[in-house]
């Protein structure tokens, strides 16, 4: 059918133009380091601080603790209410999407009032008590988009089955869980993983409130202070997000089961 | 009249009678987790804004609410929400038509998707770090409109640490927001809905008028409703853009719990408890709609 | 000159070639379909019609005047299509109305008209109600009544009843057909079911591979084959592989037998070879008086189909199928024992 497809253009023209702009300008700025030139300055200093690489590295071990306990607290759950539990789906859906809807800061706040020194557990008292803390709460930032993505993955398998016959076969829960599930659901599995990993990258507010060293709080404070590392900061960022958006693409383009859209 | 065949009546097979399980058991974690990281610490919000010093119930926390400089701070809040996910819907339904239906080569739809994708989570402090270098005064576009085209928006009265910039900068991460959400209902729309509309005379502004609209309509109202949550509740964007001095509602909560200010921190409380009420409407209008929507479309 | 002159339509979607050179005159207030299985270009045919695909060459012409080059709202046809595309947010008055609506007919015009479209479909009282609140047979007289509020000059139905239970199919098409005839409303009807076309059509085109193998009333089309695709795909069809030993005088020898088949032979020659078509009622089992030719063979199949009970008889290398009614007297034929069948000679087509 012959549309006119012209404005579509304009459209797709604009929007090409509102987003690339500011990605362009920030790249353009981070190479000005270097009075007159474009050089790599603002990036070697950005990598070569002793601080970016300790805060990076942190927010990546966050990031994995998070992505791990994601796992353990939402595929098997995803499963059992599949399986078993079918009348709890609506009331285990609304708990994940409770986090869209209490914002973050909300959530940290209720953790300083709750978990702090004078409470029943005082997390907050200790360095390790509150990187537990910090790791709960990306979980529950992640909670909603895990959830999902598992969700969809376990939809497109037929669990009560393949559970049967596993069962059938003698497995116990556990070789079940981790032999039968695990690996059919692992596109969807990753795909959570890789936004988790976006979303604790960048994430601010928690730690900044824990007064954890993360790679969030860091960027903040040079932004604060400097003018063109911000600026190359940004750029990795931005890089690295979508270096995790095109794994997620990958990883879905791999799979043989029909891959969720999320 | 009357059929003479006869018709063989079914009869369905008892239900198995429903045994005690522990089933539940299996939800334990969870619950015990959603329990301790989300609910609880909310519930202690909660609390806590209608608790006084001594412990005894009180008004007076959301009453405190109420002076002239918190009113301001939701109030430019709501402001900011409401024109980021007035113009996030618009442009990103624009968008979101363009690629579903707008005759752009069908390759393009994947990456803008992805790109989308990155976009919605590119928030924070580099998006407030791209938008300085962009849009501040010594952005890249402040500086290209300046020598080239002679338009120099400073002087203009424009500011990106303010109503208008954080709005412009907000809409990065709105726009694709909404592109992601709304492109499930665009694919909706059937094909034969539009031939359908054709062949009765309808032009193509009729059929978005007295057709489409309508049946996206509750999809588009309800988005708008997110992306005015997702936006009341954004701020480290705000906080990197504007250090505390945009006053905004999460920015003032941020100064508070972080003590900044020597203040009742009992308004803390209420302040959170403002957010949560005003971010649970914006939600449940949208769910609400979303159920409604879902009805149509089936 | 007639009412729809649909001439020398080519269509290619890239290299495939969909249509090919496909030529129709319809009669005003007739009733055809397009017959033929999927991706034979039935759908293709229709919608440039409609106007939904434009052709790479040919010409439409409605009532005198050419449409080639109208858009679809531009071309004052009413259509139905597989999947109802009733618009879900609006009532069935509503959607019923929105034809007039978009015409800007007053307000009186448009109740006046879809009252009486409600009253012809048979459905006053669900004036209110919405799509999917209905079901699939609601929907379609809901689709069909929306079609022709308008008074469009020609209406299109793409598959209508395919989406719908067996009884409902039935019942619909009579209908369909019933209201057709009130208004005169010349029609064009796609389908891949034979026996709805067969029931309901003036005149069938049946289709294949883009090209309209033959086209005529159903009983033409049914007993008097024009390929082999037609005879195969309209009824069952019988066919015997005979040689020709006779050409004057009109013999093929079939199985060993001789049947006399004067008049048919086109042209054929000593020592060709021929495929005899029959039809399953055109067989008999055991010799019946007026059919002159027989063959014999071994029963090899008895399906009890209820009223109708179809025999598989063996016949040297091949097993023909014939139809005998149920005789509540008497058992059906055992499989096993020796059978003749008998035809007549007059009942035989010769395929190419």
């Amino acid at each position: 059918m012959k549309r006119n497809s012209l404005w579509s253009w304009i459209v797709l023209v604009l929007a090409v133009l509102y987003f690339a702009l500011p990605l362009i300008g920030t790249f353009e700025f981070s190479l000005k380091m270097r009075r007159g030139v474009y050089s790599l300055d603002a990036y070697r200093v950005v990598l070569s601080d002793p601080r970016f690489q300790s805060t990076f590295l942190y927010s990546v071990t966050m990031a994995l603790c998070t992505i791990v306990l994601g796992i353990v607290i939402v595929v098997p759950t995803a499963y059992w209410v599949r399986l078993k539990l079918p009348r709890w789906r609506p009331i285990i859906e609304f708990i994940t999407l409770l986090p869209l809807v209490i914002p973050p800061i909300v959530v940290v706040f209720g953790y300083i009032r709750l978990y702090n020194t004078s409470s029943w557990l005082p997390l907050t008292g200790s360095a390790w008590g509150t990187n537990v803390l910090l790791a709960f709460g990306y979980a529950t930032l992640a909670l909603p988009y895990m959830y999902r993505a598992v969700d969809t993955g376990l939809r497109a398998i037929d669990v009560a089955t393949l559970t049967e016959a596993a069962q059938s076969l003698g497995a116990s829960w556990f070789t079940i869980m981790g032999r039968v599930i695990l690996p059919n659901v692992s596109v969807a599995v990753m795909s959570g993983a890789f936004l988790t990993f976006a979303i604790v990258i960048g994430e601010f507010v928690m730690a900044a409130l824990l007064s954890r060293p993360a790679f969030g709080p860091y960027m903040q404070l040079l932004g604060a202070n400097r003018a063109y590392e911000p600026a190359a900061l940004a750029v990795i960022a931005f890089a690295i997000t979508w270096l995790c958006m095109g794994l997620i693409q990958l990883v879905s383009r791999f799979s043989k089961a029909s891959p969720a859209r999320i | 009249m009357t059929d003479a065949t006869a018709v063989a009546p079914t009869s369905e097979p008892p239900l198995s009678g429903v045994r005690m399980s522990f089933a539940w058991l299996g939800v334990v974690p969870f619950l015990l987790f959603a329990l301790l990281a989300l609910i609880l610490p909310t519930l202690e919000i909660v609390i806590g804004s209608f608790t006084d010093q001594n412990g005894g119930f009180t008004l007076a926390n959301i009453a405190n609410l109420f002076q002239p400089s918190i009113l301001d701070a939701y109030w430019i809040s709501i402001r900011i929400s409401l024109a980021s996910a007035f113009l996030g819907c618009l442009f990103g339904f624009l968008i979101a038509v363009a690629v579903g239906l707008g005759g752009l080569p069908p390759w393009m739809r994947s990456p803008i998707l992805t790109f989308s994708g990155v976009a919605s989570n590119f928030a924070g402090i580099p998006l407030a770090f791209a938008f300085l270098a962009t849009l501040g005064r010594l952005g890249f576009v402040t500086v290209i409109l300046r020598d080239w085209f002679g338009i120099n928006i400073y002087t203009l009265g424009f500011n990106l640490l303010s109503f208008s910039g954080l709005t412009i900068t907000y809409l990065f991460f709105q726009i694709p927001l909404m592109v992601l959400i709304v492109m499930p209902a665009v694919d909706g729309l059937r094909r034969e809905w539009r031939e359908a509309a054709d062949i009765l005379g309808a032009s193509s502004f009729q059929y978005w008028r007295m057709v489409a609209i309508p049946i996206l309509w509750p999809s588009l109202l309800g988005t708008f409703a997110l992306l005015f949550a997702n936006s009341f509740g954004a701020v480290a964007t705000a906080y990197a853009l504007t250090g505390s001095s945009l006053s905004i509602v999460p920015i003032l909560l941020f100064a508070q719990i972080r003590g900044d200010v020597l203040q009742d921190p009992h308004l803390g409380y209420a302040l959170a408890f403002g957010m949560i009420v005003v971010t649970g409407i914006a939600n449940g209008i949208y769910i609400w709609l979303r159920i409604r929507s879902e009805r149509w479309l089936k | 000159m007639a009412f729809l002159e649909i001439r020398n339509i080519q269509k290619s979607f890239g290299a495939a070639q969909v249509v090919r050179d496909f030529n129709l005159d319809v009669e005003s207030g007739e009733f055809v379909s397009f017959l033929g299985p999927s991706g034979c270009g039935k759908t293709t045919v229709l919608r440039i019609v409609a106007g939904f695909e434009e052709p790479s060459s040919g010409s439409i012409t409605i009532g005198g005047h050419e449409v080639t080059r109208l858009k679809p709202n531009q071309r004052d046809i009413g259509m139905v299509f597989q999947a109802y595309a009733l618009f879900p947010n609006m009532t069935v008055a509503q959607n019923i109305a929105f034809g007039l609506k978009v015409a800007r007919a007053s307000q009186a015009e448009i109740g006046e008209r879809v009252r009486a479209m409600l009253a012809l479909i048979k459905l006053p009282e669900l004036g209110d109600r919405y799509p999917y609140q209905l079901s699939g047979g609601q929907q379609q007289r809901v689709a069909l009544a929306r079609a022709l509020a308008p008074r469009p000059k020609l209406l299109l139905l793409d598959e209508p009843l395919s989406a719908l239970d067996a009884k409902v199919r039935v019942a619909l098409r009579q209908e369909i057909r019933a209201i057709q005839k009130e208004l005169g409303i010349t029609t064009i009807f796609v389908t891949h079911d034979q026996e709805e076309a067969l029931s309901i059509s003036d005149r069938i085109v049946v289709m294949y591979g883009g090209k309209a193998e033959q086209v005529g009333t159903p009983f033409e089309v049914y007993n008097r084959p024009a390929t082999r695709f037609v005879a195969n795909f309209v009824g069952t069809l019988n066919v015997l592989e005979g040689t020709v030993t006779d050409a004057a005088g009109g013999i093929v020898e079939v199985q060993a037998e001789k049947v006399a088949l004067k008049g048919k032979l086109n042209g054929a020659r000593t020592g060709d070879r021929l495929s005899l078509a029959l039809r399953p009622e055109a067989i008999a089992l055991g010799r019946r008086p007026g059919y002159d030719s027989s063959l014999k063979g071994r029963i090899a199949e008895v399906h009890f189909l209820g009223s109708v009970i179809r025999v598989r008889v063996e016949l040297g290398e091949t097993v023909v199928s014939l139809d005998t009614f149920n005789s509540p007297s008497s058992p059906p034929p055992a499989v096993g024992d020796t059978a003749e069948i008998s035809f007549s000679s007059a009942d035989v087509s010769i395929l190419q």
